[in-house]
């Protein structure tokens, strides 16, 4: 009963858009999508929505058909947000003309999108990465919503990259939605991921012609579907040579449309007209989209440069700065975070200067200005102000001696902080870039380190009198001691502001936790990149109101918080327990470690880990945002991630080659069985119970379908009969590290000293998953016949886990004290647990095994009193205790 | 029961006239609204056509019955109100599901008898889904553009029980009409499949929406193409406009409307556009005149009326639709 007219993708705002095979391509208006401009995220977070719609007004007039919004940030009500602009923009006629689309990862924040929009609307985007299931109902959903729909080529297993994978995936995706979900296949419009090209990286050659040919065969073999992506992020990799990345972006459009791709988001000014990209320019381009030449992307390179004329630029650049006025000079080294030249600058400051003083409070404090304001203002990155720091220790560092040597020659400070990662806490990462953040602002920092007990941050602060108290830590149990630490402030009858940080605070926390025990002003500073502003506030003369108007506005986020805290549903242990994973056990082989027991690893070679590493969490630590690699080609911190990796790379070669830190490791396979439930018992080998591990149920109410996990479900119960096994390890890269920290400092580098530990913990982490890799593979030998790539062992497709004690699967960080005991870790390898049973060295792993290959990982989310007492009994320690231990997974 | 896809390729269906012109005849007053039943409810119930179908169940049914004898094909369930959000300006949320089940039985009787008599020509009942009188993609209030004073999830609430009950009473078709907002229309159509999956049910949808004004377009602001392909998510029966507009005004968004849609098509204009009193005065003949128009350019699969026209309009567009052949639908 459809009609031709029919079978073309048909979207409506007020006026319809129907996208033919004589239409040209559809293009989709961008900003008003949060995640892409910086602007439009300000506006609505201050909801500005009347400037918010000439944005969007903006986009219609300038002839996007389609305009995508996007609501998707963490601190906004995405739904309320989706809500009130579509409700507003529906009332603009002038922008509702053309058809919207929900773009979000968010289901409830699409849903509220497809309540509010009379036409129809693309739903971007859906995917299988979430598994069938949840697919078909989000189809289904979108059908009767009366949408057209987005899917991404991303399944359960994790992104298509490669031209297989990427139909694969389309046609799985199309199968199901024509078949199953009866959705119109003209209403179904596939991206199939653009990825950058010429990135120097192998694996990323064939991005664009994966690209192209994959789309070919959608619109061959997926008969009405549409095809869309975001075309500037094929030329990522050129961002700076314009020239060349509006060739690349308009080579790339024409070969996708011609191969088919009919929708997409585009920049138009960032589009060169095919026909006018000089020819060899062209060819150039060509031959890397096609991947036609061996050495496409140098050649491309080498042209580019020609274009661009920059490589001379740059080195006369580096001699003209040289030729500025001394101010300029220094301003630009600190700038630029360049210490070649600092001292030489520095010595001819301080030889006009009436007292070397000045040159600090003078020329050096204009340049941290700069940097400051720049930094303020999102046009520098965290590792470039860290790098700005080294320069300006080396200067003070330089002037120190004749200062002192002048008669009440004493540096001023726009104030003192004092800094500490609290007792039981030994990660000091975040608090060491706030530090040199801090200090390069001209704050005199007093930094006591890690597991730094309450008594001696007190006493510290009131003989030092500093003006401000800065904790830090990572893991949970820090959190409750920050409590503590504030509730001794207020006995101490302590006055001064305190200020947490750390990558488990919040500012919820801070705030109904917090705040209440400690009668003066208590802040959460959420990353570095706020630490000068938060700071300059609390010390501005006379900022007696603004003190007054950040207690007020803690106290109402409490309120709002506690009050729309939304009252979760659970269920008692008991009912949890009958709903436990189940694995059949009659039907599971399971397989007996080739060697039973423990073994040791003292002297590891940790070259061997280099291609174990898993990069994004590193970027993360310095406050670059982005998955590795793609980050290195990101539009917004792609160049400060490719010198940060750069260095990083430099300083990891020295480590290899010069063996600046040793790893060792220990492990064990034991014969093991679930007892009681949700024990453990690990047995030796004549089957007597060495340890018992304990783990902790989800209670949370869930369909019916849906179990409520333990990590013990993954193992076979006593009363099977069948002896099953399980391990645990420890592994540490971090010995070395405090040592070689300690020398960058006194060389004034805390770049590096920031950076080494970086590192040790990427390679703490590259160890676990080495020896995991091991042991599934030779010690236990469950999956002898493994291949997997780096990128497969970072997305865990592998069989069996290793959950960390800690983590969300057991949050329990008692179950090291068990692990310590069975393996005897500190006797073999040195690792010690602290008081808060942090590990030190801070770069070590540990964990255990589960070999079954329907173990998986899980949050266990919050627990109830009955589990709480329970457990209490099973670990033979009081509640209170066991409240301590498990404070923040109790649900209240 | 006969199939209304048969029928439609053999010939133009007829849809009946107004229900509220008929009523107005009748001159009912406060009290015969209430019957014995509401003798003593405390909201004034004058106005509350759809009430009648409890309080006056005979006069409905001869007003059915008219319509069948002038030669409608299908009759429209007296429930165009029958909505709780509707309904609570008389206090009557709670009727709702009696209201929609007893409107659809009585039609369905008087059908059947049809029927019966005559069953080389099956009579039809459709089940009226009104669009409320709130707007979901429209503020009520100038000063507040983001505000609604109804919810996508209110309105599909309150039209799923309307559906059930139509359903229940036995209804053959579900018409969805006079729609001026298509968000409303969304939240019913999205009702519908849910009622429908939850009862494995296939029941034919008439979708039926309203063009305000010359400007050619939806109360809610769109044009003829952009409300097609906002309600056409769903396999729908047909596919039309009514109200508003007289036939002749109505004849090129007919058309429109025709060369873009794989569903059958439908008109219920009404008679003429309203004179100085607010009052239908096109005759039978000269609405016929127009709606001669339609056949012959091939446009109309479902014919009726809406306000203005009674069993004379009927009767007469009955008698004009005999010579001519239904429109045909484009296949692939």
């Amino acid at each position: 009963m459809e009609s031709d007219c029919q079978k073309y993708l048909t979207l409506s705002g007020l006026e319809p858009l129907v996208v033919t095979p004589e239409s040209n391509f559809v293009n989709v208006g961008e900003r008003t999508n949060v995640t892409g401009s910086r602007k439009f995220l300000r506006l609505i977070k201050e909801e500005k929505y009347e400037e918010a719609l000439s944005v969007a007004r903006d986009q219609v007039e300038g002839g996007a058909q389609i305009i995508d919004v996007n609501m998707d940030e963490g601190l906004l009500d995405g739904v309320y947000a989706m809500t009130t602009f579509l409700n507003l923009i529906a009332s603009e006629p002038d922008i509702s003309r053309v058809p919207i689309m929900i773009d979000s990862s968010k289901w409830e924040i699409i849903e509220a999108g497809l309540k509010v929009v009379q036409g129809k609307c693309v739903v971007n985007s859906i995917s299988l990465k979430e598994g069938e299931q949840e697919f078909i109902r989000q189809a289904k959903l979108i059908r009767r919503y009366g949408a057209a729909v987005i899917v991404m080529a991303f399944d359960e297993t994790g992104q298509a990259d490669t031209y297989q994978r990427r139909i694969d995936i389309c046609k799985r995706s199309y199968d199901i939605l024509v078949e199953i979900v009866k959705f119109p296949p003209q209403d179904i419009i596939f991206d199939p991921n653009i990825f950058p090209v010429a990135t120097g990286m192998d694996e990323h050659r064939k991005n664009a012609l994966d690209f192209f040919q994959a789309t070919k065969w959608i619109r061959t073999h997926l008969p009405y579907a549409n095809v869309s992506g975001g075309v500037s992020n094929v030329s990522f990799s050129f961002r700076g040579n314009n020239i060349v990345r509006e060739a690349i972006n308009s080579a790339f459009l024409y070969h996708a449309i011609k191969n088919g791709m009919n929708i997409g988001i585009v920049n138009p000014t960032m589009l060169e007209i095919y026909d006018e990209i000089p020819k060899n320019l062209l060819a150039c381009v060509e031959d890397v989209l096609f991947d036609r030449k061996e050495d496409a992307t140098e050649r491309l390179l080498d042209l580019a440069e020609t274009l661009k004329g920059q490589k001379n630029d740059v080195e006369v650049a580096v001699l003209e700065w040289r030729n500025k006025s001394l101010q300029d000079r220094i301003t630009y080294g600190l700038v630029k975070g360049i210490d070649a030249f600092i001292v030489e600058d520095v010595e001819e400051a301080r030889l006009i200067a009436h007292k070397p003083i000045e040159v600090i409070e003078g020329n050096l404090m204009i340049g941290m200005n700069v940097v400051g304001d720049l930094f303020g203002s999102g046009k520098m990155f965290l590792p470039q102000v860290v790098k700005s720091a080294r320069v300006m220790k080396r200067a003070v560092a330089y002037l120190q001696p004749f200062i002192e040597a002048e008669k009440n020659g004493k540096i001023e400070f726009a104030g003192k902080i004092l800094m500490a990662t609290v007792k039981g806490d030994v990660h000091d990462i975040g608090k060491n870039i706030v530090s040199v953040v801090l200090g390069c602002n001209n704050y005199e920092i007093v930094d006591l380190g890690v597991m730094v007990p309450p008594e001696k941050i007190i006493e510290t602060a009131i003989k030092e009198q500093v003006d401000i108290i800065g904790l830090s830590g990572l893991i949970t149990p820090s959190l409750d001691e920050m409590v503590y630490v504030s509730k001794e402030m207020e006995k101490k009858g302590l006055t001064i502001p305190l200020m947490i940080g750390g990558a488990t605070t919040s500012k919820a926390h801070a705030a109904v936790k917090i705040a209440p025990h400690y009668s003066n002003t208590v802040i959460h500073v959420n990353d570095a990149s706020r630490a000068v502003t938060v700071v300059g506030d609390l010390l501005k003369k006379n900022n007696q109101q603004h003190l007054s108007d950040l207690r007020t506005s803690y106290d109402l986020f409490r309120e709002q918080f506690l009050s729309r805290t939304k009252q979760k549903e659970y269920i008692s242990i008991k009912e949890a327990r009958s709903k436990k994973y189940k694995i059949n056990w009659s039907q599971t082989t399971i397989m007996k470690p080739k060697k039973l027991g423990i073994q040791v690893i003292q002297d590891f070679d940790i070259t061997k880990l280099e291609d174990f590493i898993d990069w994004s969490p590193f970027f993360r630590s310095w406050d670059l945002h982005g998955k590795y690699p793609n980050i290195l080609t990101d539009e917004v911190v792609g160049s400060q991630a490719t010198e940060l990796f750069r260095d990083a790379q430099e300083l990891l070669q020295r480590i290899f080659s010069e063996k600046l830190l040793s790893a060792k490791a220990i492990f064990g396979l034991f014969p093991a069985n679930a007892v009681n439930e949700d024990d453990i018992e690990i047995y030796d080998e004549n089957g007597n119970t060495q340890q018992t591990f304990l783990t902790l149920r989800q209670q949370l109410k869930k369909r019916a379908e849906v179990p409520n996990i333990a990590l013990s479900d993954f193992i076979a119960p006593k009363s099977t009969g069948k002896t099953d096994y399980m391990g645990c390890f420890c592994v540490s890269t971090g010995f070395g590290t405090k040592a070689l920290a300690e020398a960058f400092e006194a060389n004034h580098d805390d770049y590096n000293s920031i950076m080494i530990k970086a590192l040790a913990d990427r390679l703490a982490e590259a160890f676990a998953e080495y020896l995991h890799k091991e042991v599934r593979v030779n010690h236990w030998g469950y999956a002898a016949d493994e291949d997997l790539s780096n990128s497969d062992l970072i997305k865990e497709t592998y069989k069996g886990i290793r959950p960390a004690p800690g983590y969300p699967a057991c949050p329990d960080h008692l179950e090291k004290q068990t692990i310590w005991k069975l393996l005897e870790v500190k006797e073999q390898i040195g690792v010690e647990l602290t008081e808060s049973l942090a590990m030190w060295p801070a770069a070590s792993v540990s964990g255990y095994y589960f070999g079954n290959p329907e173990a998986k990982y899980f949050g266990l989310g919050k627990i109830t009193e009955d589990q709480l007492i329970d457990y209490s009994k099973r670990r033979d320690i009081s509640i209170e205790d066991a409240q301590k231990w498990l404070n923040p997974n109790l649900a209240n | 029961m006969s199939n209304i896809y048969n029928e439609l390729q053999k010939r133009i269906l007829i849809l009946d006239g107004a229900m509220g012109t008929m009523l107005q005849d009748y001159n009912f007053s406060e009290e015969d609204y209430r019957g014995t039943r509401f003798k003593d409810y405390p909201t004034s119930l004058k106005g509350n056509n759809d009430l009648l179908s409890l309080t006056q169940p005979n006069a409905i049914a001869d007003i059915h019955r008219k319509y069948f004898e002038a030669g409608a094909d299908i009759v429209e369930t007296n429930t165009f109100s029958g909505t709780s959000i509707a309904m609570a300006d008389y206090n009557m949320e709670d009727l709702v599901y009696e209201l929609n089940f007893e409107s659809a039985k009585i039609a369905k009787h008087i059908a059947g008898e049809f029927t019966k008599s005559e069953p080389h020509k099956p009579r039809f009942v459709a089940g009226s889904i009104g669009p409320t009188n709130k707007t979901a993609s429209l503020s009520p209030d100038v000063n507040r553009p983001e505000f609604r004073a109804i919810t996508f999830d209110e309105l599909r609430l309150s039209y799923k029980l309307q559906i059930e009950a139509l359903m229940d009473g036995g209804v053959d078709l579900l018409l969805v009409e006079t729609i001026f907002d298509t968000l409303n229309a969304k939240a019913a159509l999205f009702a519908i499949e849910e009622v429908k999956e939850a009862r494995n049910s296939n029941i034919p949808i008439m979708v039926s929406g309203t063009i305000t004004d010359a400007s050619g377009r939806t109360l809610s602001g769109q044009t003829v193409e952009a409300f097609l392909t906002s309600i056409s998510h769903i396999p729908l029966l047909s596919v039309g406009f009514n109200c508003a507009l007289g036939a002749e005004q109505l004849k090129p968004y007919l058309q429109r409307l025709s060369n873009e849609t794989a569903f059958y098509t439908s008109a219920h204009p009404n008679a003429g556009l309203p004179n100085a009193f607010g009052e239908y005065d096109e005759t039978p003949e000269e609405m016929t005149a127009f709606i001669e128009a339609y056949f012959n350019d091939n446009l109309i699969n479902v014919i009726g009326g809406c306000c203005g026209t009674n069993p004379a309009h009927i009767k007469a567009i009955y008698e004009a639709s005999q010579n001519h052949k239904p429109r045909q639908l484009k296949h692939t």
